[in-house]
């Protein structure tokens, strides 16, 4: 189980907002600064945090969609930027992903069995003539039924465009799936189908998830360990037993403390002052100094770096 | 403020009613909505029987038939400047030509040259516009920056300089033409690949490893297909209109052959003492471009999804 | 009581047919309190908020019912009438903050101009209150805010500033249509506090508009769920998230994954999904889904009834057959 199978070392991301007029950038945005975190094989490693957090931007860089501006990413053990074209091309099939808006991730001129025989053809998985039964195959997998196969995007709800996509990324037998708040666009009866859903897939083709979330319950739900995001920093990671139990940076505290739970005693909240300040000038020391309800000293100086405080719970923050 | 929300709920709604089955394909939707539209009609009813007259008349040419009442091109001095009448419908020139045995002879060229210029100006302004759109950064700025510079010039001023460097002919009008229009499409297409490359499926189809070609053609463009056919419809007119200038100038076609601009330029002189030489030619072109323009509008609205639902 | 809603229906007619995306809705709010309407896309929950405030667009429109505000039917005011009760004695914060302000104007001049449209007072006095509501709704430094235009603003902070605009002229009823939805969880807890803060302050009723049942649970006095167009439960939140009986409120609330929720078993699921609305089942709209389906349901529509102020409409509760039920 706690076979490591991607690992991320010093990630950063900068995106240039504006630059003066010999092309130096002025105002730079640090969507992800300096993360570092393993996903083991098998588990399903939850990614949360508020909007403009990076969390997206993370999930980006690891199916390489976005170059990272430093930092390394190993997985199973080689590093990315080491390998040769076609080790990085076998590396891109491993790892796919699942998109949030099931409405835009369908090219919506393509039926929904050529949108997931493509990656089979693509990649050359299989010989032409097994690409259909396979296609059939998948839409099995994800609840989807054979005479579907030639119908176009528009024709389906968004809980069967998610499955669509599921199949699609599960075409190329990946390793690792980054699912990119793959429920938060669907209506609450069919949020639960599409978790239950890729908790079955997960059983079923041994995969591993790195689940990108806002909604706290439904990452609770589906990961083994989570970490918690604020301004491209990671400030907390932990199983999720623990973390949820003992939640110990004050932003994750915060964070819990303003779900509404539903059957329990109206709880004491937590109320953040203020806004996520801008990542493009983000406050000095640690980032969430600016809301934060236990800020002293060292705060407003020191950036706090991720400490093992007890064993595999990990905070950044001065109080430990 | 409060509009906008109820027209989204409306529409959610429809779309709702909408979804899980469709019983009519796109196409078929989409030439419903056409049909309503009667001015799209008769200008799809004009084009149509423009395009007839003109096969029918090149391929009677083509094997030798003279289907027109009178040879086109046949000058006789002793016939020249009649009045329209039940023999010469038109008139005739001051050559003495049949003037409506020359129009439905010019609808040929006229219709043969839109369609050329275009699909030049198409294929090359599509090709532009992609490159621009997808790679960005110093490859666009070049391009699109070269176009601006295009732009900047009257097109037919623009299209004068290429002849002059072509040389006089009707081939030569329409690559000239086409040239011209390069950057409306190169600018059309950059601008629909920048909205669309954002889309999600693309990145999609980034992920599962395609590569940029196939993103483009496979992802990209058949998305923004419908916005080029509708430029490419308007695009004809304009390219007829175009020639007609160029053939008023004298630098189209050239004599005896029959183009409607060129007709026009030719009869200028004679607008007081013989009108008729001149209102015919001008009657074709006009309304050949409308009908272009009004089919183009209509096929906008048809393709554009949002209006189809209203 | 404030408002009454009976036999509300509102439709619209699509080349394919009508739909009735609300059918046949009473219910009413007394002053002060709030009211939730919970429900998924295409329940008809927003629709319901936009009859009330008469903005239903072609090709929709109220087809039937009343909306007794204050005893004054709205459905009976013409456009001009209805003008001055919106924004004044009804008003009204949307789901998108970002679309909901004019980008052009300052926060302050779409303040004012609100306030100066239904009240009758000078241009200073109206720029004072601006900035006065501003400092209600918790907004640091009002008077230089106010000078701002929306981009300048965060999404929580707009959301602020509708409030702001909707209380500028302490309406009755305040219509909040997903006010938190498009906001983060801290920003959201931030808005639920305030609303709770404004209810207090003007003794205003809130219609809540929302998917999301811990918001529901949080904030509201009672509830409402709806379903394809129709009500199918109605109780007060402690009831209703204690006892729920509709089959598919029940469902609901087994299907959120909580965060107290300690065990990894698979999440309930309501199976199939909502109808397309011109091909409803017959009988009951959700007897296609329901885990309880019975003969019955495919056949009529149960009616909406009342047991000691709890209402379902579902005929695992019919009175004529609760002898049975309780039996079993």
């Amino acid at each position: 189980m706690n076979e490591v199978l991607m690992k991320v070392q010093d990630l950063s991301k900068y995106f240039t907002i504006d630059t003066d007029w010999r092309g130096k950038p002025v105002s730079v945005l640090k969507a992800v600064d300096e993360v570092s975190f393993a996903i083991n094989k098998g588990e399903a490693f939850g990614l949360v945090g508020e909007s403009g957090c990076g969390k997206t931007t993370l999930g980006k860089i690891l199916v390489n969609l976005y170059t990272p501006t430093s930092g390394k990413i190993f997985f199973e053990g080689k590093e990315l930027s080491a390998l040769n074209k076609k080790q990085r091309r076998s590396y891109c099939k491993d790892i796919q992903m699942i998109f949030q808006d099931p409405y835009a991730s369908l090219n919506p001129r393509m039926t929904i069995g050529d949108i997931i025989a493509e990656p089979i053809i693509i990649n050359k998985l299989l010989p032409m003539s097994e690409v259909e039964e396979r296609v059939i195959f998948l839409l099995n997998c994800v609840g989807l039924a054979r005479h579907q196969r030639n119908r176009f995007p528009h024709e389906f709800s968004g809980g069967q465009r998610q499955r669509v996509g599921i199949a699609r990324a599960l075409a190329v037998e990946p390793k690792l799936i980054v699912c990119d708040e793959p429920v938060s666009a669907l209506d609450v009866s069919i949020q639960a189908q599409v978790l239950n859903l890729l908790d079955d897939l997960k059983e079923e083709f041994k995969l591993t998830y790195l689940f990108i979330a806002h909604g706290l319950g439904v990452v609770k739900h589906i990961s083994d360990r989570v970490g918690v995001m604020y301004l491209g920093k990671l400030v907390e990671i932990a199983p999720k037993k623990e973390l949820y139990a003992n939640p110990l940076n004050p932003y994750t505290q915060a964070l819990l403390s303003a779900i509404p739970v539903i059957n329990s005693e109206k709880k004491e909240r937590i109320i953040l002052k203020g806004d996520v300040p801008s990542p493009i000038n983000p406050p000095a020391g640690c980032r969430f100094s600016s809301r934060c309800f236990k800020e002293f000293g060292p705060c407003k100086l020191n950036t706090p770096k991720l400490k093992e405080v007890s064993p595999d719970h990990w905070v950044a923050c001065h109080l430990f | 403020m409060a509009k906008d929300n109820s027209a989204n709920s409306a529409e959610n709604l429809m779309q709702a009613a909408e979804y899980v089955e469709k019983p009519e394909s796109q196409l078929k939707e989409m030439w419903e909505t056409l049909r309503q539209n009667k001015a799209a009609v008769v200008g799809l009813v004009i084009i149509a029987l423009l395009a007839l007259i003109a096969v029918t008349v090149w391929i009677s040419e083509l094997i030798g038939i003279q289907i027109l009442p009178y040879d086109p091109n046949y000058s006789d001095m002793t016939k020249s400047f009649i009045w329209p009448n039940a023999e010469h419908w038109f008139g005739t020139d001051q050559l003495g030509r049949d003037v409506f045995s020359r129009i439905i002879d010019g609808t040929k060229i006229s219709l043969f040259v839109g369609v050329t210029a275009v699909a030049i100006s198409l294929s090359i302004g599509v090709l532009l516009g992609s490159i621009a759109g997808y790679r960005g950064g110093k490859t666009d700025a070049f391009i699109m920056r070269t176009m601006d510079v295009m732009l900047a010039i009257p097109s037919i001023l623009l299209a004068i300089a290429f002849m002059a460097a072509l040389g006089k002919g009707l081939d030569k009008a329409v690559i000239a033409i086409g040239l011209v229009s390069i950057p409306e499409y190169a600018r059309i297409v950059r601008g629909s690949i920048l909205s669309v490359k954002e889309n999600d499926y693309v990145q999609a189809a980034r992920v599962i490893g395609n590569g940029d070609s196939r993103i483009i053609f496979k992802h990209i463009l058949p998305n923004i297909i419908s916005l080029i056919v509708v430029r490419a419809t308007l695009g004809i007119s304009s390219a007829v209109l175009d020639t007609a200038a160029l053939g008023f100038l004298g630098l189209g076609v050239q004599p005896p052959f029959a183009e409607w601009g060129d007709m026009l330029g030719r009869a200028r002189g004679f607008i007081f003492t013989a009108p008729y030489t001149l209102i015919f030619p001008g009657i074709a072109i006009t309304i050949t471009v409308l009908a272009f323009n009004l089919f183009g509008d209509g096929l906008r609205d048809a393709l554009d999804p949002k209006s189809r639902i209203k | 009581m404030l408002l009454e809603v009976k036999n509300l229906r509102t439709e619209f007619k699509l080349k394919r047919g009508t739909v009735r995306a609300v059918d046949d809705v009473s219910f009413t709010i007394d002053k002060g309190e709030i009211l939730a309407i919970v429900g998924e896309s295409g329940s008809g929950k927003s629709v319901t908020s936009l009859s009330l405030m008469g903005l239903i667009q072609k090709p929709g429109g109220v087809a039937g019912g009343e909306i007794l505000f204050k005893s004054q039917d709205l459905t009976k005011l013409s456009q001009k009438e209805l003008q001055q009760i919106r924004g004044n004695k009804i008003s009204m914060i949307f789901q998108e903050p970002m679309t909901s302000l004019n980008p052009v104007w300052r926060i302050k001049d779409q303040i004012m101009e609100n306030i100066m449209t239904h009240m009758k007072i000078s241009k200073k006095e109206a720029l004072a209150r601006t900035v006065e509501m501003l400092d209600t709704v918790g907004i640091p430094s009002p008077a230089e805010r106010a000078n701002d235009y929306p981009h300048q603003m965060s999404g929580g902070m707009r959301q602020r500033v509708m409030t702001a605009m909707a209380l500028s002229c302490e309406p009755d009823l305040l219509i909040a249509d997903e006010p938190t939805t498009a906001l983060d969880v801290t920003i959201q807890a931030q808005i639920l506090e305030l609303l709770y803060q404004m209810r207090e302050k003007f003794n205003m009723a809130v219609l809540l508009i929302t998917h999301d049942l811990g918001v529901v649970y949080e904030a509201a006095d009672r509830v409402i769920v709806m379903y394809c167009g129709k009500i199918v439960e109605e109780a007060d939140v402690k009831t209703l998230f204690e006892h729920p009986q509709h089959p598919y409120t029940v469902g609901l609330l087994q299907s959120i994954p909580q965060i107290d929720n300690e065990s990894d078993e698979h999440l309930y699921m309501i199976k199939g999904m909502v109808p397309n609305p011109l091909h409803m089942p017959p009988g009951c709209s959700f007897s296609d889904r329901c885990d309880r389906c019975m003969e019955r349901c495919t056949k009529e529509m149960p009616e909406l009834q009342e047991i000691n102020g709890h209402k379902v409409r579902c005929f695992l509760y019919d009175k004529a057959e609760e002898g049975e039920l309780s039996a079993k």
